[in-house]
């Protein structure tokens, strides 16, 4: 069974090799074994060594390295319960430790260390399972030599392994033992029948610290001798300084240097290296910066916006085309539709505020940072300094939230740190982006223009459809542009129509991507945020049009073979009828349902106006995720999800430019969902399956705000294209 | 402004801090006290991060300057246990699962017990107007009105 | 539908009339009623432009909010006014306002931060500022002014701290000085004691 020969191993045991004294399971594979495992498609077959991931201490506790940045969406706790419960832990002693930049710890399918695309079960699914299988084995294997009996005859549960004659042995006591037994080449995963953990409603590992304010944030790192750093950036993207008067900044007690650092975007900053970071502050605004403004474009939103409408009136780069592009021109005019849309620059604004942490040495350095690209940010660090990537030591920090800005190809918040520890050397500088600098920082969801003209048939279906969309290319010019972009259209801004499952048979897609002095960023759901509002707006249109009911009318036009869409539609339509049967007096229904990142999500909400505002009662949640590892954490991303998605239509839900500067600063006039804004109440259903996990962190959030103006529209009978929602 | 010692009460004990007199209290609170709890999440009394009690009233940490405290004591996240509703509080955010980053879950904590000490059975408009001003971009608004409501049903 | 809407428009008229009967009727001496009114009325049009100032009637609105700004808009973070003016548990106008400004983070304060009362509301539920007539009728009826008599009104005017917070509203936010009343706080009062001694006129209109 186990191919000895084939495994070249040093397996040695570090005892008391951990700083709690413990006992690492340790075991090194010098190569890779195939893996006799049905592998999944696309997954790399490696075998991952137990040892990088699982630490046994003497105590019984178990500690799983998660592989992934966890800044909200529940994955240090998800991939933990797929370890243990292949490996029979006992959860109460499982605790989870976020992974510092390491190949080891790269993405099995991606190939870098990173959260993005809701990949993280998806992809480490089999990896997680297999590590804790294969832990397992060995604790069993080495109970069985202790016992002197067959594997097969041990059983484990709850951290223990019992032998055929009521032997038992804690993994504690066995892990020395396990750490000599070579580590299995395959190993047997459990039957979703025989999961104990995953499918149960689990509460998160992090609950208890993040409510009693002792879990550390990267902003709240502390390290000896550290002084905080702030940044003056240019007020038009790319600009730099003219003149710089910091005679009062450094006037102040506590700043210790100023100093003139490059950006990403071409232009120049002025970095304050502080003893606090109100000081830091306090020099920041005493800072004489006369700005060199005319060797940079200054984009305007509404120069923009008359751009991109003319554009939006000439075909593009064509993403898709199907059927016969004449059928729509010969149609009557009472027969075409034409709807042209618009959508504003958003900040992801997570609520902690942009950081990272850097020390300098020579020939090394280290980093502390909530990243979602730790094996981008590390090599730019890494370019900076000077340095080889391994001499970057990464640690991976909690984050508070990220929907994308902390996953950037250009890592600028990390070079911008970088560039200040370079000059302290042996100093460590934590660099924090204020909230201004945040939301005045770009790396927006691009703005958009929408036009689509709709062909309706006789049964009132669309028979033709040709859209065109206005956008810049989010990864035009990183290295994903090598498989996102193709024929000049970045298929980022295009999900979401041009794979549409609802069947069209004239269809045409192009797109145009303008390119504007404003860098742009993927927001939670990426294109879907745009995409999924106009098609599921439009559809609510025609169906409306058709007199025929908005669900009924959908599941007509789906494909057949849309399984995912189909059972949410259906699950969402079973659990929110009892509601829509009955809404109150000047209450509206709305729907909504959308398939991305391999997820479908269908969504009904009840709406009323309240202060000129959308009030959302409840919405009804059916999401198809496949099999669901955790359904609490499942539930509350749909949740949450909601509420992001919802940022869309506030009245102050929009980045604007004014010749070259943004015009909202903060939270007062960038202004998230509140509580009030947000649904009374939120119930979520999953649709039951065994089909391989994918993700749900982003699925739920496109069809929130489509739902909600699809209510709107009933109340009010007008149609809603220009976001944020400035009126009702 | 020159800088200037305060005697400052914070979770029952005193301390003595020597700053700015407009430093505000929430860097007072994490750059000289390491009490890190407490967030920066605007630094305009938008969001609800930084909020801890002083006085017994919820208070916007980033905008108080530390000269405006006085004798008043202060209460931050860390020590919010002590108090029978600040636990039984914690205890239903865990029990409901509420957070998911965490980062604003110390305001909204802050926020949710100054709420319920004076009022224990508080409806839905209530806890709106209370929670009003508290950001949470993870958007765990539902749980966390259903877990002021538990909270509040503790005996 | 049109009839309706005379019947309100009469009522409209009978109560400015009687208003004005009544403003008119506080005078004490018949011939020299007409000098006095309009000399009391030019006061009042000083008092009003105070009045109506962003740093007066930002707290004296007919909603459930207070604004802020030179632009008088709604109050962010969703502030709301609360039982008795001061906000709710867990978001009271304390919650930020202290005893004086923050001059360092841009938030204004003075002892005993709130809204004046409903009763007290110088604008429409559409934030829009009331007539100079409606304003002045609203702070001459002791029913709705905390029961305040000419004295009690320039005592008020001329002395209380909130009041007097409007001359010294320290810096906004980006380190700006507020702008302040067209009024000094001395002509304020000074005009309040004209406009009291005239026996509070108010407009017809």
């Amino acid at each position: 069974m186990r191919p000895a020969q084939q495994i070249t191993r040093r397996a040695f045991v570090t005892a008391s090799a951990t700083a709690a004294g413990g006992l690492l399971v340790s075991l090194y594979l010098d190569r890779p074994l195939r893996a006799q495992q049905v592998p999944v498609p696309g997954q790399n077959p490696r075998i991952y060594p137990p040892d990088a991931f699982i630490e046994l201490r003497p105590d019984g506790k178990i500690v799983i390295q998660v592989n992934r940045l966890e800044f909200g969406q529940g994955v240090q706790t998800a991939l933990p319960m797929l370890l243990a419960d292949e490996m029979d832990a006992d959860w109460s002693q499982v605790a989870a430790e976020l992974a510092p930049a390491a190949d080891i710890y790269r993405d099995p399918v991606r190939g870098i260390q990173m959260v993005g695309g809701s990949g993280s079960i998806a992809t480490s699914f089999q990896q997680y399972r297999e590590l804790g299988a294969r832990t397992r084995a060995m604790l069993v294997a080495a109970a069985a030599e202790r016992w002197k009996v067959a594997p097969e005859q041990c059983r484990t549960e709850a951290s223990v392994v019992r032998g055929p004659a009521g032997q038992s042995a804690t993994y504690a006591e066995l892990a020395e033992g396990a750490a000599r037994i070579p580590v299995p080449a395959t190993v047997q995963l459990k039957k979703p029948a025989d999961f104990r953990l995953v499918g149960k409603r689990v509460r998160r590992l992090d609950s208890r610290p993040k409510c009693d304010g002792s879990q550390r944030f990267g902003l709240d790192l502390d390290v000896l001798g550290m002084k905080v750093a702030l940044v003056a950036h240019p007020p038009v993207f790319g600009a730099r300084p003219k003149t710089v008067d910091d005679t009062a900044a450094r006037g102040l007690t506590g700043v210790a240097q100023v100093f003139e650092i490059p950006t990403v975007s071409g232009g120049t900053a002025v970095a304050v290296v502080a003893d606090k970071f109100w000081t830091a502050k306090q020099a920041r605004d005493q800072l004489k910066i006369e700005w060199d403004l005319a060797a940079v474009e200054r984009p305007d939103s509404a120069q923009l916006w008359a751009t991109y409408k003319q554009l939006a009136g000439t075909p593009g780069n064509v993403a898709v085309t199907r059927g016969d592009q004449t059928s729509l021109d010969a149609l009557a005019s009472g027969d075409r539709l034409v709807a042209e849309y618009e959508f504003p620059f958003l900040a992801h604004s997570p609520m902690e505020p942009l950081n990272t942490t850097v020390r300098f040495d020579e020939g090394r350095a280290e980093v502390w940072a909530g990243s979602q690209f730790q094996t981008v940010d590390q090599a730019a660090i890494a370019e900076v300094l000077g340095l080889k990537p391994e001499q970057v030591t990464f640690h991976t920090e909690m984050a508070g939230g990220g929907f994308g800005r902390r996953a950037t190809a250009d890592s600028h918040v990390q070079r911008e740190a970088a560039e200040i520890a370079k000059r302290v050397p042996g100093t460590p500088i934590k660099l924090i982006w204020t909230r201004e600098d945040d939301v005045q920082g770009g790396y927006y969801r691009p703005m958009h223009a929408h036009r689509v003209e709709v062909g309706v048939g006789p049964s009132g279906l669309p028979v033709a459809w040709r859209h065109v969309v206005v956008g810049q290319s989010i990864v035009t010019g990183t290295p994903f542009a090598a498989f996102m972009v193709r024929n000049g259209v970045d298929r980022t801004a295009v999900e979401g129509v041009a794979d549409t499952d609802y069947a069209i048979p004239n269809f045409h897609v192009s797109v145009h991507h303008p390119t504007p002095n404003v860098p742009v960023l993927w927001w939670r759901s990426v294109g879907h945020t745009h995409t999924a509002f106009v098609m599921e707006t439009l559809i609510d249109e025609l169906a409306a049009r058709a007199k025929m009911d908005p669900i009924a009318y959908r599941r007509r036009l789906l494909n057949p073979d849309a399984k995912k869409l189909r059972a949410a539609l259906d699950l969402m339509e079973e659990k929110s009828a009892p509601w829509r049967a009955k809404l109150a007096r000047n209450h509206a229904a709305g729907i909504a349902c959308h398939e991305c990142f391999g997820t479908a999500v269908a969504c009904a909400v009840d709406v009323s106006i309240e202060n000129k505002r959308p009030r959302i009662h409840r919405a009804t949640v059916a999401i198809d995720a496949g099999l669901v590892v955790n359904p609490l954490s499942v539930e509350a991303q749909c949740q949450g999800a909601l509420v992001f998605g919802l940022s869309q239509l506030m009245a102050n839900g929009a980045i604007t430019l004014k010749d070259g500067r943004v015009e909202q600063s903060n939270f007062d006039r960038y202004t998230p969902p509140y509580i009030v804004d947000a649904p009374v109440a939120v119930d979520v259903h999953i649709v039951p399956s065994i089909e391989n996990p994918t993700g749900c962190g982003e699925p739920p959030v496109p069809v929130i705000s489509p739902a909600v103006v699809n209510a709107l529209s009933k109340l009010t009978g007008k149609r809603y294209r220009t976001l944020p929602l400035l009126t009702v | 402004m020159a800088p200037a010692t305060y005697e400052l009460t914070v979770n029952g004990q005193k301390r003595s801090v020597t700053a700015d007199p407009g430093t505000p209290l929430l860097w007072i609170l994490r750059d000289e006290l390491k009490l890190t709890g407490t967030k920066y999440g605007c630094g305009i009394a938008a969001c609800g991060a930084c909020t801890v009690h002083v006085g017994g009233v919820a208070t916007r940490s980033c905008v108080v300057p530390v000269s405006l405290i006085g004798d008043r004591p202060i209460v931050t996240i860390e020590a919010i246990s002590q108090d029978p509703v600040g636990r039984a509080v914690q205890d239903a955010w865990v029990s409901h699962d509420v957070v998911q980053c965490g980062y604003c879950q110390s305001g909204q904590i802050m926020s949710a017990v100054a709420l319920l000490k004076r009022n224990r059975k508080p409806t839905d408009k209530n806890i709106e107007e209370s929670m009003g001003g508290n950001i949470c971009r993870c958007g765990t608004y539902v749980r966390i009105r259903e877990a002021i409501k538990m909270a509040g049903a503790q005996p | 539908m049109s009839r309706s809407r005379m019947g309100v428009g009469l009522a409209w008229f009978l109560l400015t009339v009687s208003v004005a009967v009544f403003a008119t009727s506080a005078q004490e001496s018949p011939n020299r009623t007409a000098p006095r009114r309009a000399d009391g009325l030019a006061a009042w049009q000083q008092i009003h432009s105070v009045l109506i100032h962003p740093r007066c009637i930002n707290c004296h609105t007919a909603v459930d909010y207070p604004q802020q700004g030179d632009e008088r808009r709604r109050h962010y973070a969703n502030v709301v006014r609360g039982p008795d003016g001061h906000g709710v548990p867990g978001l009271q106008c304390a919650t930020c306002h202290q005893e004086s400004n923050a001059n360092s983070t841009g938030v204004p304060g003075s002892h005993d931060w709130h809204l004046a009362p409903l009763s007290m509301a110088w604008q429409d539920r559409n934030d829009k500022p009331l007539s100079s007539a409606a304003i002045c009728r609203a702070i001459t009826d002791r029913r709705t002014n905390h029961n305040m008599d000419g004295p009690a009104l320039l005592k008020h005017n001329a002395e209380d701290t909130l009041v007097g917070w409007a001359w010294e509203p320290g810096r906004d936010i980006h380190g700006n000085t507020r702008t302040v009343p067209p009024l000094s706080r001395a002509e304020f009062a000074e005009a309040t004691r004209q406009w009291v001694e005239a026996g509070m006129p108010c407009p017809q209109l």
